[in-house]
């Protein structure tokens, strides 16, 4: 029936209207219950149940003129109930109680936090999300979840996990953070530099994932990489005085600008020498390098995501591969080298020098790694092997290390891409 | 996914806002900016002078012609622009919904379109095929050892 169908599509907007609002608002709802519960994990709980509501009520009642404020108040009357029930009530009026009388008072149309406190407790949120007692795994799903308002499904999807394991996930976190009492701060002036150098790599490797997924049959999820902008810049807005986290930005902006060249019209992967640069995002070039400016201008020496971002930054400003500046690519590895002895960092320095000096002068660094543990296991070491023995004609040495590295590589397109090159060196 | 927010304003909006104190003006779109950075979601964005600063190149005539002033009926102009990464049409409306305009003014909401609009078969997608495959042979003329790593 036609009404069926105009009834349908109302709730399916509104539910769309749920998830929009969601998005936009979940950090600073989730932190404003922390600080209004004192407890992150039961925050979050009331939080979702508060988005549960709206899921069922929104699609009959309509969407309400300020859903953040909604969103807040049913989580708040939620938290009063739960403690009504365990008879705790008077203890935590007394805590929060002059709290609680503004919160009745406030029109529903009044933003539910107050706006000179809102952003030191999302960055709060942020630290906690990617706190230290909780693994890797246990960081991205938080930070998804709660600082970037990725519904449990979506957040399934874009980690190609099922629910039911994102949702594992989500509880032993909140366990783990509960466990080890872990307080709503940001991290005392000690811990500072270490505890954002883990905030930075959870957005890092939350990036990486998209656009270079180590499993699967897809070569890119942009989607995931453009969450971690979205936190990227987040993270710039709050902490705008921390010079890494520019350049972090930078780097992935300028990466991520590179995304409409790197497949093909039949989806198959498509190697920087052989992109074509006019595909190439313009916007994101400006944002990165406005960024990766913003970060030099500290005057403090580049860190570890700026050197990498100001590699990126000669291949975004160079017409064609050839013209790139390698000396000044080989130097920024010099420098990233410096600051951490890495393998990984060495055969990256080797493809520049193979550009710049040639592939004989790069296949000495490379051969020098071969007894890295870091790349032992991999398939870069030999897929860049391959490629300089190939230059330098030595085919079927190259064939052989094409071979290895297909043998090697989990993801299926980036296997197909060196059995092709392996192939071609018969 | 990237939406675009234009601005435009009547006649009557841009004279009300010649009313209202530059200030509060500067302020309120200064909050709105910063609450979009601060969520990671705006890509770019500019303001636009007065319409009557702007010309027009009109290509009915050839050569094309090129007039001073604003475009057209000055009813709807194109005032501003907004560039938003978001995830879903719902959230740039969110996002739109909260711009500080009044009466008169409204926002047209139009996704920016991305690699994935252009069809493999058409004719300029094919154009440029040809000449990277017409680059890629003469590369491949040049350096008989292959293509770097």
């Amino acid at each position: 029936m036609a009404h069926d169908g105009t009834a349908r599509r109302a709730e399916d907007s509104a539910r769309r209207a749920v998830v929009a609002i969601w998005r936009i608002e979940s950090a600073r709802i989730v932190a404003t219950l922390t600080r209004y519960t004192r407890d992150f994990t039961l925050a979050e709980d009331l939080a979702q149940e508060a988005l549960a509501d709206a899921l069922a009520q929104w699609p009959a009642q309509g969407v309400p003129r300020n859903g953040a404020a909604w969103l807040t108040q049913v989580a708040k009357r939620k938290a009063i109930d739960g403690w009504r029930r365990q008879e705790r009530f008077a203890e935590h009026v007394a805590a929060v109680g002059a709290d609680l009388e503004r919160a009745q008072d406030e029109a529903a149309d009044a933003v539910p936090w107050d706006p000179d406190e809102i952003d030191d407790d999302v960055l709060r949120l942020v630290f906690t999300a990617c706190h230290p007692v909780l693994s890797q795994q246990a960081r991205v799903a938080l930070t998804l979840r709660v600082i970037a308002g990725l519904e449990t499904t979506e957040l399934a999807r874009l980690l190609l996990v099922p629910v039911a394991t994102v949702q594992q996930r989500i509880v032993r976190a909140k366990q783990a953070l509960a466990e080890a009492q872990v307080p709503f701060e940001t991290p005392p002036r000690a811990e500072r530099r270490q505890r954002l150098s883990a905030v930075l790599g959870v957005i890092y490797l939350i990036f990486t994932e998209g656009h270079a997924a180590t499993a699967g049959a897809d070569w890119m999820r942009p989607e995931l990489s453009v969450e971690a902008i979205r936190l990227g810049r987040r993270l710039a807005a709050l902490q705008p005085d921390e010079p890494e986290v520019h350049g972090l930005l930078a780097l992935i902006e300028l990466t991520a600008a590179r995304f409409p060249a790197r497949i093909d019209a039949d989806g198959e992967p498509v190697l920087l020498p052989d992109q074509d640069r006019r595909r190439w995002d313009r916007g994101a070039i400006r944002r990165g390098r406005a960024a990766l400016a913003r970060a030099e201008g500290f005057g403090r020496g580049l860190g570890p995501y700026a050197l990498q971002a100001a590699i990126a930054e000669c291949h975004a400003t160079a017409s064609d591969f050839a013209s790139t500046d390698w000396p000044r690519i080989v130097a920024a590895y010099d420098a990233l080298e410096q600051l951490a002895p890495n393998p990984v960092v060495r055969l990256n320095r080797a493809v520049a020098v193979a550009e710049a000096e040639g592939p004989a002068a790069a296949l000495a660094i490379v051969d020098a790694l071969a007894g890295e543990k870091a790349l032992a296991l991999g398939h870069l070491l030999p897929s860049v092997r391959g490629e300089l023995l190939a230059r330098l004609g030595r085919d079927e040495e190259s064939r052989e290390a094409f071979a290895l590295a297909a043998e090697r590589t989990e993801n299926a397109r980036e296997r197909a891409v060196l059995l092709a090159r392996a192939a071609a060196r018969r | 996914m990237q939406y675009m927010l234009i601005m435009r304003s009547d006649d009557a909006a841009v004279a009300e806002y010649k009313e209202i104190p530059f200030e509060q003006i500067i302020e309120a779109m200064g909050k709105y900016n910063e609450s979009m950075m601060e969520a990671g979601v705006l890509a770019a964005g500019e303001g636009l002078s007065d319409a009557s600063e702007g010309f027009v190149v009109d290509f009915s005539a050839d050569p094309p012609l090129v007039t001073d002033g604003p475009y057209g009926e000055t009813k709807e102009l194109f005032n501003g622009f907004w560039i938003l990464d978001v995830a879903s049409k719902e959230e740039a409306a969110e996002w739109a919904k909260r711009c500080p305009l009044g009466p008169g003014a409204k926002l047209e909401v139009r996704r920016v379109t991305g690699p994935e609009d252009f069809p493999a078969d058409n004719e300029w997608v094919q154009k440029e095929e040809g000449w990277r495959e017409e680059q890629a042979a003469k590369k491949a003329a040049e350096s008989p050892g292959g293509s770097a790593a």
